[in-house]
C-alpha cells in the first residue's frame, strides 16, 4: 500500500469522527424524546461515505437512502443544518419539510436521502445521464444497502447505466441485514460485486471498514466514470452497530458475538491504530480532531434543539414550483 | 420564444387564415420539436421512440433531427425510465419520459408519486423536478385490459403533480409546449383514439396555459364536462340533443391539475344541470371530484342531481360488443342527458 499523506489520514479521520459523533448525538436527542420521526443510524459504516465522498467534487452528485445522515455530512451538508432537519426545524437543510429521510442540498449535489430503499439508484443514474448529455464532467454516486439489491430498481438502474456507459458509481453498503432479514436468506448469491458481471460492468468487493481501501477503490471508480469509462459497482462489506432504526435493538436477529466481533473492527479505531503504528499521524493530531469534532457536534445539537419548527402558515408552500 | 402568443380559446375562435389542418399526433410532435429546438436541456426517452418514431408515431422525426443523445430508446423498464427522469430533472435537464401506454405507468408509479411529485416540497423548494411523463390512455380497437386504461383520478389526487388531458390537436400542441416550460412534474395523457384526428393548428407559435377549461360548445340547458375522447362523443351527443330541443354546453377542463372550477361553476349557474362524461370509472374518479366541487360550491344552482356517465365498473373486455358497451357511447350520453333534462321547465 502506498503511504497515505498525513493530510489525507487526518481528513478521513475527521470525516468519520464527524459522522460518528453526529449519530451518537442524534441518538441521544432521539432517546430524550425531543426528536420527531424515527432515525436509522450509520454508526459502524462511516468509512464508506467518508472514503467515497472524499473522491468527489462539490458539483458531483450523491443519492442516498434511509440511512443517509453520513452521506449528507460527507457530501458537505453542515452538521447544524442536518441536525436541525432531523428536528423538523425551519432552519434544517430541507426547511423541516423532509426530515431524516429527505435531506437535500443542491449546493453540494446531494440529491436526497430517501424513505424508499432503491430509488436513489435510479436518481443517481438519471443525474449521470443528465451530466453525460450536458457534457459537464460530473459523476454521480448511488449509496444503497444490501436490502436494495434484490429489488427490481437495482437491476433497471445498473442496466441503464451499463448500456449508456453513464458516469455513475454504485456503492453497496452490505451490512448483512435488510432490516432483520439476513442477506444469505434474501439471495442465493451473497457476492453483490459478482452481479456486476450481469451488466458487463466492473465490480469489486472491498473491506468497507477500511477507509483507505474504500478511498482507493472509489478513486478508481470515480476516475473511470469521469473519463467516460462507464459505471462501476463497489460492494463495501460493513456492519451497523445498532438496530435497523432507533427502537430496534438489533439483537433479536443478530448474535451478540457477531456484533462484538464487528465492533472490534471499528473503522475509526482501525485508521488511528494503523496511522500511529506507521507514524502517518500523531496521537496529538487525533486528539486535536476529537476535540474539534466534539465542539462542532455539540454546537450543531445545541443549535438544532433551539430552532423552531416551520410556521403552519407555510404548510402549503412549495407543493409546486411557481 | 418568451413572447410566444398565449391562447386560451379553442381553435374554433381563431381567424380563418390560421385554419391549417394537422393531426393530433402531428401536433404533439410539433410541440416537442419546437421546444427541443428552443431548449437544449430537453431530452426524450421511451420504448420505440427513436428511429421507429413511436408506437403511434408520437415522436416521428425527433431522433433524426436531435440525434441519439437526446432521443433515446429504452429497454422495457418503466420504473427505471421514470426514476432516471427524476434524477436527470434534479440535475438540471428537462426530460420527457414516454411510457407509451398509460397502463404501464403503474410499473413506475412509485417514482411518479413518491419521488417526482414530492421532492420539490420536501426539499423546501430547493430542488425542482421539471419532468414530463407522457403516455397514451384509453380504449381503442379492443386493446384489452392491459392497454386501455384511463387512470386520471389518482394522478389528480397527488399534490405536486400537474395533469394535462388534451382532446384536440390545437390543445395538445399548446398544452405540451406549456408542459415543457413548466418546472413541475407533469403527466401528459393523450388518448390513443384521438391521434389520427385532424384539427386546426395555427402555424404561429402559441401556448395554452394550464388551468383554463375550454367551452367546446356553448349551450343553455345542461352542462356536460367531458374528458379526453369523451369531449368528442359529448359534442356528437350535443348535436343530436339539439334536434330534441336540448341545448348542451360542453366543457373540456383540458388540465385536471390545476383545475379550472370557475368555468364549470359559471356554466352550472346558467344551466342548472351537470353531467360529467368520463371514460374512467365513476368510483373515486374525476367525475366524483367535479360532482363534489359543484355540490360544495354551487348546490343551489342545481335543479337536478349530478349525473355521471362513466365506464361501467369492469375490466376492459376484449370483445367489441362488451368493450363498446362498457365505455360511454354517444347513444348513452344522449339518452341519459335527455332524461336529466326531461323535467326542465
Amino acid at each position: 500500500m502506498v503511504k497515505p499523506s498525513n493530510e489525507l489520514v487526518l481528513s478521513l479521520y475527521r470525516g468519520m469522527m464527524e459522522i460518528r459523533e453526529f449519530e451518537l448525538k442524534a441518538r441521544q436527542i432521539f432517546r430524550s424524546g425531543r426528536m420527531p420521526g424515527f432515525i436509522h443510524l450509520y454508526v459502524g459504516e462511516e468509512a464508506i461515505a467518508t472514503g467515497v465522498c472524499a473522491q468527489l467534487k462539490p458539483q458531483d452528485y450523491v443519492a442516498s437512502t434511509h440511512r443517509g445522515h453520513g452521506h449528507a455530512i460527507a457530501k458537505g451538508i453542515s452538521p447544524r443544518e442536518t441536525m436541525a432537519e432531523l428536528m423538523g426545524a425551519a432552519e434544517g437543510c430541507s426547511g423541516g419539510r423532509g426530515g431524516t429521510m429527505h435531506l437535500y442540498e443542491p449546493a453540494v449535489g446531494f440529491l436526497g436521502s430517501n424513505g424508499v430503499v432503491p430509488p436513489g439508484i435510479l436518481i443517481a443514474t438519471g443525474a449521470a445521464l443528465s451530466a453525460k448529455i450536458r457534457k459537464t464532467g460530473q459523476v454521480a454516486v448511488a449509496f444503497f444497502g444490501d436490502g436494495a439489491v434484490n429489488n427490481g430498481a437495482f437491476h433497471e438502474g445498473l442496466n441503464f447505466a451499463a448500456i449508456w456507459e453513464l458516469p455513475v458509481v454504485f456503492v453497496c453498503e452490505n451490512n448483512l441485514y435488510a432490516t432483520e432479514m439476513p442477506f444469505a436468506q434474501a439471495t442465493k448469491n451473497t457476492n453483490v460485486a459478482s452481479r456486476a458481471a450481469a451488466y458487463n460492468m466492473p465490480g469489486y468487493q472491498v473491506d468497507g471498514n477500511n477507509v483507505l481501501e474504500v478511498y482507493a477503490k472509489a478513486g478508481e471508480a470515480v476516475a473511470t466514470a469521469r473519463r467516460g469509462g462507464g459505471p462501476t459497482l463497489l460492494e463495501c462489506l460493513t456492519y451497523r452497530w445498532f438496530g435497523h432504526h432507533e427502537g430496534d435493538a438489533g439483537t433479536s436477529y443478530r448474535a451478540k458475538e457477531e456484533i462484538t466481533t464487528w465492533k472490534e473492527i471499528d473503522p475509526i479505531r482501525r485508521l488511528r491504530d494503523q496511522a500511529l503504528t506507521n507514524s502517518w499521524a500523531t496521537g496529538e493530531q487525533f486528539a486535536q480532531i476529537d476535540r474539534e469534532v466534539e465542539g462542532v457536534i455539540r454546537d450543531a445539537a445545541e443549535y438544532a434543539v433551539r430552532c423552531q419548527q416551520p410556521d403552519v402558515s407555510t404548510a402549503l408552500d412549495h407543493v409546486f414550483n411557481n | 420564444m418568451a413572447d410566444a402568443k398565449t391562447v386560451s380559446q379553442s381553435e374554433a375562435k381563431l381567424p380563418p387564415d390560421d385554419q391549417r389542418l394537422i393531426s393530433f399526433v402531428e401536433a404533439g410532435v410539433e410541440a416537442l420539436r419546437e421546444e427541443m429546438r428552443r431548449n437544449a436541456d430537453i431530452f426524450y426517452v421511451g420504448q420505440g421512440i427513436g428511429p421507429r418514431g413511436g408506437n403511434f408515431q408520437q415522436s416521428r422525426g425527433l431522433w433524426a433531427e436531435f440525434g441519439e443523445e437526446r432521443v433515446r430508446d429504452t429497454p422495457i423498464a418503466e420504473r427505471g425510465q421514470v426514476g432516471l427522469g427524476v434524477g436527470a430533472a434534479l440535475a438540471g435537464s428537462h426530460p420527457v419520459v414516454d411510457i407509451v401506454f398509460l397502463d404501464f405507468v403503474l410499473e413506475g408509479i412509485c417514482e411518479v408519486i413518491q419521488q417526482a411529485s414530492t421532492i420539490h416540497y420536501v426539499s423546501n423548494g430547493k430542488f425542482k423536478v421539471p419532468l414530463v411523463v407522457r403516455a397514451a390512455g384509453g380504449g381503442v380497437r379492443s386493446a384489452g385490459p392491459h392497454h386501455s386504461h384511463t387512470f386520471y383520478s389518482f394522478f389528480m389526487h397527488i399534490p405536486g403533480l400537474k395533469v394535462a388531458l388534451p382532446a384536440t390537436p390545437f390543445d395538445v400542441k399548446g398544452l405540451l409546449k406549456t408542459a415543457l416550460r413548466d418546472d413541475n412534474p407533469v403527466i401528459f395523457i393523450e388518448h390513443k383514439n384521438l391521434y389520427g384526428n385532424k384539427g386546426h393548428v395555427p402555424k404561429e407559435e402559441y401556448l395554452i396555459p394550464f388551468g383554463q377549461a375550454d367551452i367546446k360548445r356553448p349551450g343553455d340547458d345542461v352542462t356536460l364536462v367531458a374528458l379526453s375522447q369523451m369531449v368528442h362523443r359529448s359534442l356528437q351527443a350535443a348535436a343530436l340533443l339539439e334536434k330534441q330541443g336540448i341545448s348542451v354546453e360542453v366543457i373540456d377542463p383540458r388540465t385536471l391539475v390545476p383545475f379550472d372550477k370557475e368555468t364549470i361553476l359559471r356554466s352550472v349557474a346558467k344551466t342548472g344541470r351537470l353531467a360529467i362524461v368520463d371514460e374512467a370509472y365513476a368510483a373515486c374518479g374525476v367525475s366524483a371530484e367535479i360532482g363534489a366541487i359543484v355540490a360544495s360550491d354551487a348546490l343551489y344552482d342545481l335543479e337536478a342531481p349530478v349525473l355521471r356517465i362513466c365506464a361501467l365498473p369492469a375490466p376492459h373486455a376484449f370483445s367489441p360488443s362488451l368493450d363498446n358497451y362498457l365505455i360511454p357511447s354517444v347513444d348513452r350520453i344522449v339518452s341519459e342527458v335527455a332524461l336529466l333534462v326531461r323535467d326542465k321547465a
